[in-house]
């Protein structure tokens, strides 16, 4: 044998797991909640996506030229963010703003702070909150969705939102199937439920975040006197709950510390909802959890095989 | 102490990861290898203190006779594998990059058996560790520590349970479960020798459900006449990787934990690899101490994977030549399993005591990607058997912190690779983790070597 051999650290096989192909499977559960958009909203909801995408895979690629690092487009984690970040925008918003949304998002937060993996907070919650901030009106309209109920449509584009409407306007069956106003990704309860079971087949997230994010949400709408039922079927719930609190880089990855993560998102979103002139508590409450991340994480360290607390405990 | 019991099913455990099983040789007879021309026996095939040569270049060794051994506590005598003439003693290179003396024998072909061989007279537990030591033997699963050490059980600590190791849990490695269908009564003689000098009434065998022989055959002779009392039995355990991992495996049949930083008799258990047990209940018929070992030898390169039984000390690439030579150009050697082996940087090395395999990946099977960054997923956690943090861990090495090392508690990873098999950014954690691991060392060095200056 003359040839050289390869020497390397063990272990020599390595699982066909990868980055690539997690974010792959993101797209794939997206697409439920992408393609009812379209039907619900029409080909502007597409472009609206579209725009999104493009723009930010682009401008990861030149951010991460201008800085002189390798290429992470191949990850297709920018397309991921740049399609979250369309699902949480109105359909009629203006072009201009979303490709400033993905500024934020890829430039800003995700790239500035290193790349994926390094933000501290969601780059497409992120830049949702500050297009609320910065463009409140354009943010905030919602035109009929198809099949919206009457009494939802206030004007010939514009709707309410299942949040803001009154009591009884919107059915179940409406929230569920997307027949109500809100961001084009939001409204189709079905289509994100699909995704999330689809991601937790897959193992891509463990379903220990969303389900304590709604089980909180529901027992906090009691505690509050709202219905915990519409209450996890309007709005950004489902969509937050589902692919934005369980964002990897911006949760704790202790099974305790998800716990306590997506306890507080719950909590935190009610509660916004319920006492603040907010119209909406998802995003914020989900970035104020991910600033708190590092401190969960500390407080939640798992206990090694074969740790024993301070005090003798006895052996068996 | 509440009567022992046996568990019904295994105790649950925590984290692993599904290697592909690649038993390709599971179900073929070993082969013996003829004697090569030459052996090189290195000083240290054991956890301990090295041995000293006790012959000289040109003496004639027969095969068995004592050629080295040393007085410290930790450490197993080497013997002659083959007869023939101290040719050399020589310094080699490890497979860890360590240089270390070996003494290399000119084989003359007649495999003459040292008349100084014959049954030990074994009557009392001192007897059976001295015999024990006499034949040189150390664990045969890869880790290599003196058998003898182990069977002597500190007086301060009871162990109640015996568990044998045939979980078998890395890819391609079937040496345990081929001893156990070619010697399946040298399995049990030797457990209850074992268990009777060492008063044990609790038998576990714990192997992999992979190996539904394996089980059938040892539950065959365990429900026997030969164990009245029942105090053996088969625990089948699931087929993950790393279930053979003593701290795991002790979990998984007895629900202990042993404690951080301790010894499996500190949870009541005495762990023994199946080949191990075997070996000395043919050595108390015998007296043949160590000299051959059964070794698999398979990977995508080698044109016949096949496990054979050889003297130690044999080259490499004798045995590989034996089986058929390699198939095609390698990427990887690697003496011991793909998860935990090392892997080699040519064939000019020698089968050692602990060795239990040797492996051929092609680039197909051993091609890595680069690492990319940490996204953070926690896929690590979840596989990490001692439930740590390997990403906390790595990135605590990456940055030298000592402190974020021990709050991890760095020194409770098993080196196991599950992290590093499962990451999807393909990240270097277990090697990270190492490095991180000489530093506590090195931190604990220093601070000692600091508390005895200070009193000087
Ligand atoms: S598995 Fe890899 S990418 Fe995931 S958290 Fe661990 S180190 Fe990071
Ligand atoms: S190598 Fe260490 S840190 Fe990684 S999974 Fe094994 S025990 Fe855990």
């Amino acid at each position: 044998m003359d040839a050289k051999l390869h020497v390397s650290s063990s272990p020599h096989f390595r699982g066909s797991n990868s980055t690539r192909r997690i974010m792959l499977d993101v797209i794939i559960a997206l697409c439920p909640a992408a393609i009812a958009s379209c039907v619900i909203f029409g080909w502007r909801s597409l472009m609206l996506i579209a725009i999104c995408v493009a723009s930010c895979v682009l401008l990861e690629y030149v951010a991460r030229k201008i800085m002189k690092r390798d290429t992470t487009v191949g990850d297709l984690s920018a397309i991921v963010t740049g399609l979250l970040l369309a699902l949480n925008l109105p359909v009629d918003v203006n072009p201009l703003i979303a490709v400033f949304g993905c500024v934020i998002a890829i430039i800003v937060v995700k790239q500035m702070f290193g790349g994926i993996g390094m933000n501290f907070v969601n780059p497409a919650l992120a830049a949702r909150i500050v297009l609320l901030v910065s463009f409140p009106s354009a943010m905030m309209h919602w035109v009929p969705a198809l099949g919206a109920p009457e009494d939802a449509i206030i004007d010939a584009t514009t709707a309410a939102t299942p949040l803001a409407a009154a009591p009884g306007t919107y059915s179940y069956v409406d929230l569920l199937i997307g027949r109500c106003g809100g961001s084009i990704g939001e409204v189709c309860a079905v289509a994100l439920i699909a995704g999330g079971v689809y991601l937790v087949i897959r193992r891509v997230i463990s379903p220990i975040i969303p389900c304590v994010y709604l089980a909180t949400s529901a027992l906090m709408s009691l505690v509050v006197g709202l219905d915990p039922l519409y209450q996890l079927l309007s709005g950004g719930m489902l969509l937050g709950a589902i692919f934005m609190a369980t964002d990897y880089t911006t949760s704790p990855v202790t099974r305790w510390g998800k716990v306590i993560y997506a306890v507080g998102c719950g909590f935190f979103t009610i509660m916004l909802r319920a006492f603040s002139n907010m119209p909406e508590g998802v995003s914020f409450s989900i970035l104020l959890m991910n600033i708190l991340v590092p401190l969960i994480e500390r407080i939640t360290v798992p206990r090694t095989l074969g740790y024993i607390k301070k005090k003798k405990g006895d052996s068996k | 102490m509440s009567e022992l019991s046996f568990p019904k099913r295994p105790y649950r455990t925590r984290g692993g990861v599904h290697a592909p099983h690649n038993k390709n040789t599971a179900h073929k007879e070993s082969v013996i290898m003829p004697v090569p021309p030459i052996v090189a026996l290195p000083m240290t095939q054991h956890i301990g203190a090295p041995c000293k040569p006790m012959v000289k270049v040109g003496d004639t060794v027969d095969v068995g006779q004592q050629i080295a051994g040393s007085e410290a506590f930790v450490s197993a005598p080497i013997h002659a594998s083959v007869s023939g003439k101290v040719k050399k003693i020589d310094k080699i290179t490890m497979p860890d990059g360590s240089r270390v003396d070996a003494i290399f024998i000119e084989s003359d072909g007649e495999q003459r058996l040292s008349p100084d061989l014959k049954p030990p007279q074994v009557e009392t537990l001192s007897e059976l560790i001295k015999a024990v030591r006499d034949s040189g033997l150390v664990g045969l699963g890869g880790a290599g520590f003196p058998t003898a050490v182990k069977l002597n059980i500190p007086s301060d600590k009871t162990v109640d349970t015996l568990i044998i190791n045939v979980a078998e849990c890395e890819p391609y490695i079937t040496s345990d479960h081929r001893e156990i269908l070619e010697n399946s009564w040298d399995v049990i003689s030797g457990i209850i020798t074992v268990k009777e000098f060492l008063n044990i009434h609790r038998v576990i065998i714990g192997i992999e459900n992979n190996k539904p022989d394996a089980i059938k055959a040892l539950r065959e002779i365990a429900d026997s006449s030969i164990d009245p009392e029942d105090e053996i039995r088969v625990l089948p355990i699931k087929a993950t990787y790393p279930q053979g991992a003593e701290k795991i495996l002790i979990k998984a049949c007895t629900g202990r934990e042993v404690p951080m930083g301790g010894l499996p008799s500190d949870a009541g258990c005495l762990v023994m690899n199946v080949g191990s047990i075997a070996f000395i209940s043919r050595y108390l018929k015998t007296g043949v101490p160590l000299v051959s070992r059964r070794l698999t030898v398979d990977g995508g390169c080698i044109a016949d994977p096949v496990n054979v039984i050889v003297p130690i000390g044999t080259p490499i690439k004798d045995v590989i030549d034996f089986v058929g030579g390699y198939k095609e150009q390698p990427y990887k050697l690697i003496m011991g399993g793909p998860m935990m082996g090392i892997s080699l940087p040519n064939d000019d090395l020698y089968v050692m005591k602990q060795n239990n395999a040797i492996l051929a990946l092609s680039a197909k099977e051993a091609m890595m990607t680069e690492p990319s960054a940490c996204i953070r997923c926690g896929k690590c956690l979840d596989a990490c058997p001692m439930r740590l943090q390997p990403l906390e861990l790595s990135n605590a090495a990456d940055r030298g912190d000592v402190d974020a090392l021990k709050h991890f508690n760095a020194m409770n990873c098993m080196e196991c690779g599950c992290c590093s098999f499962t990451c999807p950014a393909k990240r270097h954690l277990v090697q990270n983790i190492r490095i991180g691991k000489a530093l506590l060392n090195k931190a604990k060095r220093d601070a000692i070597a600091a508390s005895k200056g200070g009193k000087n």
